[in-house]
Formats: structure tokens, C-alpha cells, sequence
């Protein structure tokens, strides 16, 4: 009987959390595509999900952020996005695309504040010189049409981004919210710090009592089993830092309302920052053991060796890499289907069968509650993966053998 | 159509710069700071009290184990002296008994001691006795004898050395 209320309580919990968040897609001009007042699913989901450089609250409600912008044929531009009057206005060449700063690279598009009153933004789907196909956004302005280029990403042209004519390093909605994640971490865990000095020699109370569970969960179930007796104290803070970075931006990514919603681990540039920090943590703590094992195993037959040094090589760039793939991942389908749930309710009202948005909002709805319900463990999951496999992987790094007993 | 969209808007597979520069910068300042402010102080904090509770129930269970030993030592010491008593006392007995006998032996053989003595006393009483017995006899029997003898054989030779043996054999008697 208790579980069954749990559940239901869990159930309503779930449908409010999400019908929070609807009004938010169904108010945002961007959703709809350019091509008329049909709902686009996809076009919508993967909006949602990427970075901003504006913080959508309500309707028309949006708090600006602050732009970094750096064209090497331009110098360093900064100015807050609420200067950009929602796609409305050029400032310097640069203008708002669906919420995200591009850039007019053309020397001939006018410096300065531009309005843009009475232009669009275009979209147009081309084929490049290596056969991959590419959308590419231009704006009609004074009857020339200008294209526009997104901030450059790092990806090499592997999955359509590439350097492009500037670099965005703004605070974005992403790093706005793990700003806000770092400073309620920060005050979180120094309240709860001061706590521990208060009641030294005493029973643990409050904050300090809801705290303490987790702490004691990493220390004993993350980095004493996996780091070892010797060495764990060391990295405690570290893997602590990791868990709990990664857990309050997960956690935050889960608020469909103003403080959060950003898709944060979701993102390949957050997880790669984060997997490349571990990378240098675990090789720079390498005892001589570790790098031994890597490229000369002892032990074994010279010519396995030789088959077994490259593995072992790849294998230093593969562990980071797939705790990169594993947040990011995780976390951006959990978005990705939530959203497309709550999407159920746009495609029921565009088709008007089976009793419309309505029947689109119980069954979107109902979903997305279990699914946020999913998405609340795969937020503490991910978190303690990543934490346990970092763990793991300096436990490797710093461990010493004794090849006489061991192999 | 669909699929196409979906690689060219799936902006959140392409790491930005910016993004990753700031995500470094935020972690490495919360491993820094928070690391340095909370997270090893609260493991100190956790050490410290767990140390300090450890050492609290060894300390009771050392506190329990010394009572139990001073109970079971107090109990040891009021055996050995009730043993010791009654080993004190048996040995007091044995004692008595032995000094009894022993005086009783020493008592009877000092008894059989003097007994002897008076025994050779008496016999040596009576041989000095019976010594001086026949001398005296021996001296007077001479001395009738002489009368006798002077009376009816004045000064013979015979006589006297007849007298002597006759003494002589008195005398071995």
C-alpha cells in the first residue's frame, strides 16, 4: 500500500515537473521552424539541448549573459547578449541564431549596432566539397545576402563543425549554470565543513547529517576500495569534486524551469574538459609500476609484448575518452527523450486525432514523469561512474606491485 | 530530411572552446577551493571522530576487561589464601604430630638411656662392689688364715703360697 502511494506521489511529482517545463517550449519562438506553424520534433529537441548565450526564463523573460567573442580579424569583442534585442539587432557583424551568437564574417556587413527589424535568418542545406552534408545559415540584409558562421567547435569537421571565422568564449547558459552548480557546491560544503568544526566531538546534526552519507559512501565504496589504503586520502578531494560537480550539474539539467535546464553534461565540451582533467590527474600520478605495465609489461613473452604495448597505449586515451562518451551521452538522451515526450503534446495538437493535445498531455505527460523519475537515477548513476572509473583508474596509476606474488 | 537535420543541429557533439575552457576553469577552481575548504577538512573531520570513537570503545572494552580481571584476581587471591589456610593449618597439624612423636622417641630412648646407665652404674657398683667384696673377704681370710697359720705353723713358705693361690682363685671368681 506504501509503495503503491510512493509511486503515485512519484507519478504526480513527475507530471507537475513536466508540465513546468511545457509552457517553456510551447512560448519559444524558435520551436516552431521557419517553414510555417507546423511543429518540427526534431529541429525543436536539438535546440533545447544545445548551448545558449541567453538564459530563457518565461515567455518573452530572458536574462542576458555575458559575450566573449574573439575573431582573429577582429580582435576581442564584449557585450552582454541582451545588446543582441533577440535576433533583432547585428552588434559588430555578430547577430543572435537561434539563441546561440554567429558571426557576419563579410567586411562589407556594417560594424557597429545593426537592425535587423524586417530580415531572417535562412537556413540551406549544402553539400560540401567532401561529400558530407552541411546546414548553412545566411541573412538577407539591403538585398545582398550575408552568410553567417557558428562559433568555431574542435571537432575537426568530424561531425559538421570545424574552426570557423571566430571563437565564442562567453558565459553561456552552460557555464552560467555550472557557475551556479560551483557556488552551491561551494556553499553547500563549506556550511557543512564549518559544521564539522563546530561540533568537533560531537554528534553530526542538520545539514551536516544528510551530507555525511555520501561522503562517507565515496570514501568508502570509491576511494579507499579503488585508490587503495596508501594513496586514497590524497585524491579524496579530487574524486569528491568529480562527483559532485558532475552530480549538481546533472541535478540542475533536470530543473525544467529558470535556474536550470541547461543540458550541461549533456554537452561534449563539458565531458571532454572533465575527461581530460582526469587524463592528467591518473598519468601525472603514474608510479614507475604503471608506466612499466604500460609499455613493457613484465612477465610475459617479448613477442606479446610487442602486440600488447600498443593496446596498452591505446588504452591510455580510450579510458578518458569513454568516460567522455558515457556522461555525454547518458545525459543527452535523457534530455533528448524527455523532451521528445513533452513533444507528444505539440504533435497530437498539430494533428487533432485521438482527442488532441489533451490526450497529448496525459500520455506525454505520464511519460515524461517516469522518465524524469529515470533521469533523477541516471543523474546519481553517471556521476558515480564517472567518480568510480576515475577512482579505478588511479588506483591503476598508483599502484605498486610485487611481481613475485603477483601475475 | 530528418536525419539530416539532426547531424547539423546536434550542436552539443561539437566541443566549443569556450565551453571547454570554462568547464576546465570551474572544475579546477572547485577542486581548489571547495577541495581545500570543505572536502579535506570534512575528511579530517571524519577521521578525527572516528579515530576518536574507535579509540573510545577500545578504552571500554579495555575498562571492561581490566574489572573482569581485577574480579577474577580478587577471587584467585581469596582461593589461594583459603588453600593456604587450610595448608597452614594441615601443616600445623603435621607439625604438632611430629614434634609429639618425636619428643615421645626422644623421651623413651633418654628413658632407655638413663635406664642403661643406672643399669651399668648398678653393674659397675656391684662389680667394684663384689671386687672390694673379695679383697675385703680375701684380705680378711689372709689375715684368719695368718692368725691361723702363725698360731700353728710360724712362718712357712708353703703356707703363704698355698694362701696366695687360694686368693688368686677367689679373685677370677
Amino acid at each position: 500500500m506504501k509503495v503503491k502511494f510512493n509511486l503515485f506521489s512519484g507519478l504526480i511529482f513527475g507530471i507537475i515537473l513536466s508540465l513546468f517545463s511545457t509552457p517553456i517550449l510551447a512560448s519559444d519562438d524558435e520551436s516552431k521552424s521557419s517553414s510555417g506553424g507546423s511543429y518540427d520534433p526534431v529541429g525543436t529537441v536539438l535546440d533545447h539541448i544545445s548551448d545558449k548565450n541567453e538564459f530563457h526564463v518565461w515567455e518573452h523573460v530572458h536574462i542576458p549573459l555575458p559575450c566573449i567573442l574573439y575573431a582573429p580579424d577582429h580582435g576581442w569583442s564584449f557585450f552582454m547578449s541582451s545588446k543582441f534585442d533577440h535576433g533583432h539587432k547585428a552588434i559588430d557583424g555578430y547577430v543572435l541564431n537561434h539563441g546561440r551568437v554567429n558571426r557576419i564574417a563579410d567586411p562589407e556587413f556594417p560594424q557597429g549596432e545593426v537592425d535587423l527589424h524586417g530580415t531572417h535568418i535562412e537556413s540551406k542545406n549544402i553539400t560540401t566539397a567532401d561529400g558530407k552534408e552541411k546546414t548553412v545559415y545566411s541573412i538577407n540584409y539591403h538585398d545582398h545576402e550575408y552568410m553567417i558562421d557558428p562559433p568555431s567547435t574542435v571537432d575537426g569537421g568530424f561531425v559538421g563543425g570545424g574552426i570557423t571565422s571566430f571563437y565564442d568564449f562567453s558565459i553561456t547558459k552552460n557555464v552560467a549554470t555550472m557557475l551556479l552548480a560551483a557556488i552551491l557546491l561551494g556553499w553547500l560544503f563549506i556550511t557543512v565543513a564549518r559544521r564539522y568544526k563546530k561540533n568537533e566531538g560531537k554528534a553530526p546534526s542538520g545539514i551536516q547529517n544528510f551530507i555525511e552519507p555520501f561522503f562517507l559512501f565515496i570514501r568508502d565504496e570509491v576511494t579507499r576500495p579503488m585508490i587503495g589504503e596508501k594513496h586514497y586520502e590524497r585524491f579524496q578531494p579530487f574524486i569528491m569534486s568529480l562527483f559532485f560537480f558532475i552530480l549538481f550539474c546533472n541535478l540542475m539539467g533536470l530543473i525544467p524551469f529558470f535556474p536550470g535546464g541547461a543540458n550541461v553534461t549533456g554537452n561534449l565540451a563539458v565531458t571532454l574538459a572533465l575527461a581530460f582533467i582526469t587524463f592528467l590527474v591518473v598519468n601525472l600520478s603514474g608510479k614507475k609500476d604503471y608506466w612499466e605495465h604500460i609499455f613493457w609489461m613484465p612477465g610475459i613473452p617479448a613477442w606479446v609484448k610487442i602486440i600488447l604495448t600498443p593496446v596498452e597505449i591505446l588504452s591510455l586515451f580510450i579510458k578518458p575518452f569513454s568516460l567522455m562518451i558515457r556522461l555525454f551521452a547518458n545525459i543527452s538522451a535523457g534530455h533528448i527523450i524527455i523532451l521528445s515526450l513533452i513533444g507528444l503534446i505539440f504533435l497530437f495538437k498539430d494533428t487533432g486525432q485521438l482527442g488532441g493535445a489533451p490526450t497529448g498531455i496525459i500520455v506525454g505527460g505520464a511519460f515524461t514523469a517516469f522518465m524524469n523519475l529515470i533521469e533523477l537515477l541516471v543523474a546519481f548513476l553517471q556521476a558515480f561512474i564517472f567518480a568510480i572509473l576515475t577512482a579505478s583508474y588511479i588506483g591503476a596509476a598508483v599502484e605498486e606491485h610485487h611481481h613475485e606474488e603477483a601475475h | 530530411m530528418t536525419d539530416f537535420i539532426l547531424l547539423a543541429g546536434f550542436d552539443v557533439i561539437k566541443p566549443d572552446p569556450g565551453l571547454i575552457f570554462w568547464t576546465s576553469l570551474i572544475f579546477i577552481l572547485v577542486w581548489f577551493f571547495i577541495g581545500r575548504a570543505a572536502f579535506r577538512p570534512i575528511q579530517e573531520a571524519l577521521k578525527k571522530r572516528e579515530n576518536s570513537i574507535q579509540e573510545a570503545l577500545d578504552e571500554a572494552k579495555k575498562a571492561r576487561q581490566e574489572v573482569a580481571n581485577v574480579a577474577a584476581s580478587n577471587d584467585r587471591i581469596l582461593a589461594e589464601a583459603r588453600e593456604e589456610r587450610s595448608s597452614i593449618l594441615k601443616e600445623a597439624g603435621e607439625a604438632r604430630d611430629s614434634i609429639i612423636k618425636e619428643a615421645k622417641e626422644k623421651a623413651k630412648e633418654e628413658a632407655k638411656k638413663i635406664v642403661e646407665n643406672a643399669k651399668v652404674e648398678i653393674d659397675n657398683q656391684r662389680k667394684a662392689a663384689i671386687t672390694d667384696l673379695k679383697n675385703q673377704a680375701g684380705l680378711l681370710a689372709i689375715e684368719i688364715a695368718e692368725k691361723l697359720v702363725r698360731k700353728e705353723l710360724k712362718g712357712n713358705a708353703e703356707h703363704e703360697a698355698f694362701v696366695k693361690t687360694m686368693t688368686d682363685e677367689l679373685e677370677l671368681n
